[in-house]
C-alpha cells in the first residue's frame, strides 16, 4: 500500500519507528556528555554515550610538567574530590623518588582525603535531588556541604582544588585549634546527613523511583569491571581502604558497606552510608594521630627519577578506584601519567543498564552511577 | 600535522631518551622477592615458557611481557585459571626510539580474595608507524575484548590516542576526540603541545 504512494507523503513503515534522541550535551539531565538514545514509544531500545566534551588533555600535559608543578592541574578533573584524585599520583611519586612519609602527615592526608569525599559525594547527592525533582534534597547538601569546606579552607587555605598533597607529605600543618573545630563539625555534619533518611531514602517517591530501576547484577557488575559505590551496591565486597590498605588505613577500623539489590536505590544510598563511615574514621584519625612533629619531608629541587621504572598506585575515591600509573625516566618530568578513573569505568554499565528502561527512568539510572562527566573525559 | 620542524624550540620530550626503555629484570639485587607474587609469575612461566617474560616482581604487582601473537592466550590464562576477571586500567605508552607502542593492561580480581590487592600489569608492545593512518596500518593488536569484557571503552580510547587499532574489537569508534580530528593521535610523542 505505502509504496504506491508518491514520495514524501508514504507512511512510515511499522519497524522505522525507532527515533533517535540526544541527550545532552547541554541538557540538565546528562551532564557535560552526550548519550544517544533509542527509543521505541517510551522504552529505550539502545543507548549509546558519547562522552570528550570535557577533554582536557591531562595527561599530556603531565608530560610536559615536573614532577611537582603537575600537582595543580592533576587535581582538576574533580575539584570536589581533588585530594584523592591526585592521592594516587603522589603516592606514585614518593615510591618512584623513594620518600617515607612522616606519621603526622599520613594522618592528615587521611582526613583530608575523607573530608573531600564527603564534600563530593554531597554535590553528587545534591545533583541527585534536582535530576529526581526534590528540589529540598538540592538544597539541603549544597548548605550542609559548606561545613565541610569551611574545614578543608582552615586546613589548606582553599574552598576547593586545594593542591594539598605533595609528594613527602602535606603541604602545610594543621592550624592551632583544627582538631577540636574539626570533631565538633563533623558530629554536626553526621546529625544532619543522618536527617536525610526521613526526607529522602525513606520517602516513597524517591523509593517507587529507584527500586528495580536499572538493576546490575553481582556477576555483571565483576564482568563490566565496575567499582565503588556501583561495585557494591551490587554486593561485591571491595573497598581499596580495606583491600589495599594505603597510608594508615590499615591502623584504622574501616567498615565496607555493601547492599546486595543493584539497584538505582542501592546505588544511590551505598554513598550516603560511606559518608557516615567517612565520619567515624575521620574522628579515629583524630584521636590516633600523633599530636605534633613534621608533616612534610624536604625535597631537592626539581626530582628526578632515577632510571626508567613504572608504577601503579590506587586508592579508593568518591567515585571508586582511582589508578594513576606513572613512567618514569631519568628526568623531571614523568614519561607518561595515566589516570585511570572509577567514572571512566562506570561508563560502561549505562549502556548495560539502559536498555529495556523506560526514557523517564533515564535520570535516575545514569547520575546513580556516580558518574563525574569531567573526571571521565580528564 | 603538528610536529617539532614548525618550531625549534619546540620539542617532543622523548628525543633524548636512554636507549633502553624495556623493562628488564634486575638481577643484580636479589633482595627477597614477595613470595605471593613471585608464585604468581612463577605459574605464568611455568605454563608459558618463553613466550612471556616477567618484567618485575614487587610487592602486590608482578609484571608480564607478552608478544602480541601470544596476548590472548595468556589473557585467558590469567582469566580462568589464576582468577583475574576485569581490567583496572589499560594505558598506551609510545616510546619513539624503539619503533614501538606500548599497551599496558592492568588486571585485577573482584572474586578471589587473595588477589583483591594484586595488579597483574600484562603488556604488549605494538609496531609504530612514522606516519600513522590509524586503522590502516601496521599499529593494530589483537583485542582482548572478548576475554575481559571490561577493556571496551579503554581499547577505544587508545585507539584514537595512540592509533592502535585492536582488531576484533566490536567499536572502533572515535571516544573522547572530536569527529573531525585530523591531525596525529595526540598522546604520541611526537605531538606536541602548542606554546610548549
Amino acid at each position: 500500500m505505502t509504496n504506491e504512494l508518491p514520495p514524501g507523503l508514504a507512511l512510515q513503515k511499522v519497524d522505522e519507528r525507532i527515533m533517535t534522541l540526544n541527550v545532552g550535551p547541554q541538557h540538565p539531565g546528562s551532564g557535560h556528555m552526550r548519550i544517544i538514545v533509542q527509543i521505541d514509544g517510551d522504552f529505550i531500545v539502545a543507548c549509546d554515550p558519547d562522552p570528550g566534551y570535557v577533554h582536557r588533555g591531562e595527561e599530556k600535559m603531565a608530560e610536559y610538567r615536573n614532577y611537582i608543578t603537575n600537582i595543580p592541574h592533576l587535581e582538576r578533573p574533580v575539584i570536589h574530590d581533588s585530594c584523592n584524585v591526585l592521592y594516587p599520583y603522589v603516592l606514585g611519586v614518593e615510591e618512584i623518588l623513594g620518600i617515607e612519609v612522616p606519621e603526622r602527615a599520613k594522618y592528615v592526608r587521611v582526613i583530608a582525603s575523607e573530608l573531600n569525599r564527603c564534600i563530593y559525594t554531597m554535590y553528587w547527592l545534591a545533583i541527585y535531588g534536582i535530576f529526581l525533582g526534590h528540589s529540598t534534597m538540592f538544597m539541603w547538601p549544597a548548605g550542609d556541604r559548606e561545613l565541610l569546606i569551611d574545614l578543608m579552607e582552615k586546613m589548606t587555605g582553599a574552598r576547593v582544588t586545594h593542591a594539598h598533597f605533595v609528594p613527602g607529605g602535606v603541604r602545610n600543618d594543621l592550624p592551632p585549634n583544627f582538631e577540636d573545630v574539626c570533631l565538633r563539625q563533623v558530629n554536626y555534619f553526621e546529625k544532619r546527613i543522618k536527617e536525610y533518611a526521613a526526607i529522602f531514602y525513606d520517602n516513597p517517591i524517591l523509593i517507587a523511583r529507584t527500586k528495580d530501576t536499572g538493576v546490575l547484577s553481582r556477576q555483571d557488575a565483576i564482568r563490566l569491571g565496575t567499582t565503588g559505590s556501583v561495585l557494591r551496591a551490587s554486593g561485591v565486597d571491595y573497598d581499596l581502604r580495606k583491600k589495599e590498605p594505603y597510608d594508615v588505613y590499615e591502623e584504622l577500623d574501616v567498615h565496607t558497606n555493601v547492599m546486595t539489590e543493584g539497584d538505582s536505590y542501592a546505588r544511590s544510598k551505598v554513598p550516603w552510608l560511606d559518608m557516615l563511615e567517612s565520619c567515624n574514621i575521620i574522628r579515629q584519625a583524630l584521636q590516633k594521630m600523633p599530636k605534633s612533629g613534621s608533616v612534610r619531608v624536604k625535597l631537592k629541587p626539581n626530582p628526578k627519577g632515577k632510571v626508567f621504572d613504572t608504577v601503579y598506585k590506587r586508592v579508593e575515591s568518591g567515585r571508586g578506584s582511582l589508578g594513576c600509573y606513572i613512567v618514569s625516566n631519568a628526568k623531571p618530568e614523568p614519561y607518561r601519567v595515566k589516570l585511570s578513573v572509577g567514572s571512566f569505568r562506570n561508563l560502561i554499565a549505562l549502556p548495560y543498564l539502559l536498555k529495556g528502561e523506560k526514557l523517564g527512568n533515564m535520570p535516575s539510572v545514569y547520575w546513580s552511577l556516580n558518574y563525574w562527566p569531567v573526571e571521565a573525559d580528564r | 600535522m603538528s610536529s617539532d620542524s614548525d618550531n625549534e624550540q619546540i620539542e617532543a620530550p622523548s628525543d633524548d631518551q636512554p636507549e633502553s626503555t624495556k623493562i628488564t629484570p634486575t638481577p643484580a639485587k636479589e633482595i627477597e622477592l614477595p613470595k605471593f607474587e613471585k608464585g604468581l609469575a612463577d605459574k605464568i612461566v611455568e605454563k608459558f615458557g618463553a613466550k612471556t617474560k616477567v618484567a618485575f616482581v614487587k610487592p602486590d604487582r608482578v609484571g608480564i611481557n607478552v608478544g602480541r601473537d601470544d596476548i590472548k592466550e595468556v589473557a585467558e590464562f590469567l582469566r580462568d585459571v589464576l582468577n583475574f576477571d576485569h581490567a583496572e586500567s589499560v594505558s598506551g605508552v609510545d616510546y619513539p626510539q624503539d619503533k614501538e607502542i606500548e599497551v599496558v593492561y592492568h588486571l585485577g580480581s573482584y572474586t578471589d580474595s587473595t588477589l583483591s590487592s594484586q595488579i597483574l600489569v600484562l603488556s604488549t608492545r605494538a609496531q609504530r608507524e612514522e606516519n600513522p593512518i590509524p586503522g590502516n596500518d601496521a599499529t593494530k593488536l589483537p583485542s582482548l575484548r572478548e576475554i575481559f569484557y571490561s577493556v571496551e571503552f579503554h581499547e577505544r580510547e587508545i585507539f584514537e590516542m595512540f592509533g592502535v587499532y585492536f582488531q576484533g574489537h566490536p567499536d572502533n569508534r572515535r571516544l573522547l576526540l572530536p569527529e573531525d580530528w585530523a591531525d596525529l593521535p595526540p598522546l604520541r610523542k611526537d605531538f606536541a603541545i602548542k606554546g610548549r
